[in-house]
């Protein structure tokens, strides 16, 4: 039998077609490379102990770092992370054990569309409610903020992963006569946990890069600031202020907090991921 | 049968709770309204049935009022604003806060302009680079490449805009923006000063940020397309592109379709990495290597610094217009997507 021409025009278009689409998919890989590597190497000059220990300093003075930036993003998340789990995760629960018909399909289209609100209309809202009724700035309005931004992760991760335990697993608890409650705190919840978690990571890790809001909630502080009811610093906040100034030993800094941003935001991505790996896949 | 199983449950049912047989039947609907049963192991505390039910209810009420006071408020805010220019902010372009006349004309055209080239780029670049890993490459590189791109969603936008500040920006100024000039200068859109920062480097920034959310989500799209439909072309003596073009896009399309919508969302609210390369100028210019203004960056500017009641609400009308535009470019998106997966999920 003859071996099939491999020249012909459509088989030289289709190799020419995928040899395309590689070298985008490539290219894609390759901007996420350079990003890096240009994080990195800018970046790691400015990396110091005293980068990650010392307040900022006034321009002009050397050294300086952003330790309040980095102790105020976690008290913000932190307190974030505690008024939207507890509403996310039960959200979820309502979506795949309670809710049915059109309320249920109202609030899952609530989530879609809450994921897609630009985070900065969200912190205008964050202000009109919680800053400019108590008149000043606040860590905590921009936890208000952050909270809301990770609502819709925590619902659809929540929903996915409760949705992942076979249902079959909840009759057979509700057929050894636990209650409905029972069975979704001690059968359900404890099986999907590792899917949960995953959502909460991945909100935490959306949530730490986040900027935008923090513009008019947080407001930023040269000072340490543990009180979430006065003006906070934040470390994403720094990264911008110090990028967009005119003075080049902040651009440096903003070099050093992008790389430790980044650090941080990618260990929780990755850490999601080894969280997901055993259960579910 | 069922005669008889009816029976045995009516019969279950009318014994008395206390003497311990559970009617397992009807377990689905008895066990909502039964007592906990008593459990003797250690475990952890359960709350009530009822204070259980009603943290669930009260968190998807608290959520669902949360959401649809977000706009209430927006709306609420701005109505100093609305009042006092009504539709016209909408196509005015004068925006002046000494005379207190604020149009958006300007911010409205920059969002457009560098969201549009942003989904021209990324779209094709997505589309193509989610066809690649669905279709085309061995699934050893599919999963490694596939976690590299969706890094790249990952990565906080302060970070893409300093990049772009730092990096991009001269590299455009230098090289891409003068090469663009020369082949292709006799168009408006490529001719003027070029400064590095402006529409074309944001939406460059902007398509980097959105590239991910396309790949993703059409590779998920094309991968849903049953494998039997390419086997049928392929032994109709199709090849691999072939049957790319035409069983897997025309069958992906509308979920395709949704992906870029999606994020073409993304792009028009973004605000932090536009804000650094956009340039900040409220000026409507032909040239796309022209510094511009997004209505997500102007707000970033000038809210802090908005001494007047209309300023502030005319800045928060801005927001709500953002507000607006998601909710419908993000509805029509979820549709688009719903027609390809809902019949999987069925």
């Amino acid at each position: 039998m003859r071996e099939p021409k491999r020249t012909t025009p459509r088989h030289l278009r289709s190799a020419a077609g995928i040899l395309v689409s590689a070298f985008c998919a490539g290219g894609v890989a390759v901007i996420l490379l350079l990003i890096l590597g240009y994080v990195v190497r800018e970046g790691i000059g400015a990396i110091s102990f005293d980068f990650v220990t010392q307040l900022p300093h006034p321009v002009g003075v050397p050294g300086g770092g952003v330790s309040n930036g980095i102790v105020g993003s976690g008290i913000i998340v932190g307190i974030a992370a505690l008024m939207a789990i507890p509403i996310g995760a039960l959200t979820g629960i309502y979506l795949t054990y309670f809710g049915r018909g059109t309320f249920a399909a109202i609030v899952r289209f609530l989530s879609d569309v809450l994921s897609g609100i630009p985070s900065i209309a969200i912190g205008l809202f964050a202000y009109t409610v919680l800053v400019a009724p108590l008149q000043h700035f606040s860590g905590f309005s921009a936890s208000f903020a952050f909270a809301i931004l990770m609502l819709p992760v925590i619902i659809t991760t929540t929903e996915s992963a409760i949705k992942g335990v076979s249902r079959e697993l909840y009759e057979a608890a509700l057929a050894l006569g636990v209650s409905r409650h029972q069975a979704i705190m001690r059968v359900i919840l404890p099986s999907a946990r590792s899917g949960i978690i995953t959502g909460i990571v991945l909100a935490i890790a959306r949530v730490t890069g986040e900027t935008a809001p923090l513009l008019f909630t947080a407001f930023g502080s040269q000072f340490w600031e543990l009180n979430p009811n006065n003006p906070m610093a934040e470390l994403s906040l720094q990264v911008f202020t110090y990028a967009i100034s005119p003075y080049k030993s902040w651009h440096e800094q903003a070099w050093g907090g992008a790389l430790i941003l980044i650090l941080i935001v990618f260990a929780m991505n990755l850490g999601a991921r080894i969280i997901l790996k055993p259960k579910f896949r | 049968m069922a005669k008889l199983e009816e029976q045995n449950t009516v019969q279950s049912l009318g014994f008395p709770r206390a003497s311990g047989i559970r009617p397992t039947a009807l377990a689905l609907d008895a066990a909502a309204e039964s007592r906990p049963v008593p459990v003797r192991a250690k475990l952890p505390r359960v709350p009530r049935g009822w204070a259980f039910e009603l943290c669930v209810y009260g968190a998807t009420g608290a959520f669902g009022a949360l959401v649809v006071g977000l706009f209430i408020e927006l709306l609420w805010s701005s109505r100093l604003s609305i009042a006092a220019f009504g539709m016209s902010f909408l196509w005015t372009s004068e925006w002046n806060p000494v005379t207190n006349q604020f149009g958006a004309l300007p911010f409205i055209y920059g969002t457009i302009v560098s969201s549009t080239i942003a989904i021209l780029i990324a779209g094709v670049v997505g589309i193509l680079s989610g066809a690649f890993l669905a279709e085309f490459c061995p699934q050893s590189l599919s999963a490694p490449l596939s976690f590299v791109i969706e890094l790249l969603a990952a990565v906080p936008s302060v970070v893409y805009g300093l990049w772009g500040l730092f990096i991009l920006a001269p590299v455009m100024r230098d090289y891409v923006e003068p090469l663009l000039e020369r082949y292709l200068g006799f168009l408006p859109l490529f001719s003027g000063t070029i400064y590095g920062v402006g529409m074309l480097t944001a939406g460059v920034i902007l398509a980097i940020m959105i590239v991910p959310t396309v790949t993703a989500i059409s590779r998920d799209v094309m991968a849903a397309i049953p494998q039997t439909q390419r086997e049928a072309i392929w032994a109709l003596g199709a090849t691999r592109w072939q049957s790319f073009q035409m069983v897997v896009l025309p069958g992906a399309r509308a979920g395709v379709f949704g992906a870029c919508i999606l994020a073409l969302g993304r792009a028009l609210g973004e605000t932090i990495a536009t804000t650094m390369v956009i340039g900040n100028r409220p000026a409507i210019s032909a040239s796309l290597f022209a510094p511009g203004y997004s209505i997500s960056s102007v707000i970033a500017n000038e809210f802090t610094e908005a001494t007047t009641q209309v300023y502030l609400s005319a800045l928060i009308e801005l927001g709500l217009l953002l507000f607006i535009i998601s909710v419908i470019v993000n509805a029509v998106a979820r549709l688009l997507l719903w027609t390809i997966f809902r019949p999987l999920e069925n």
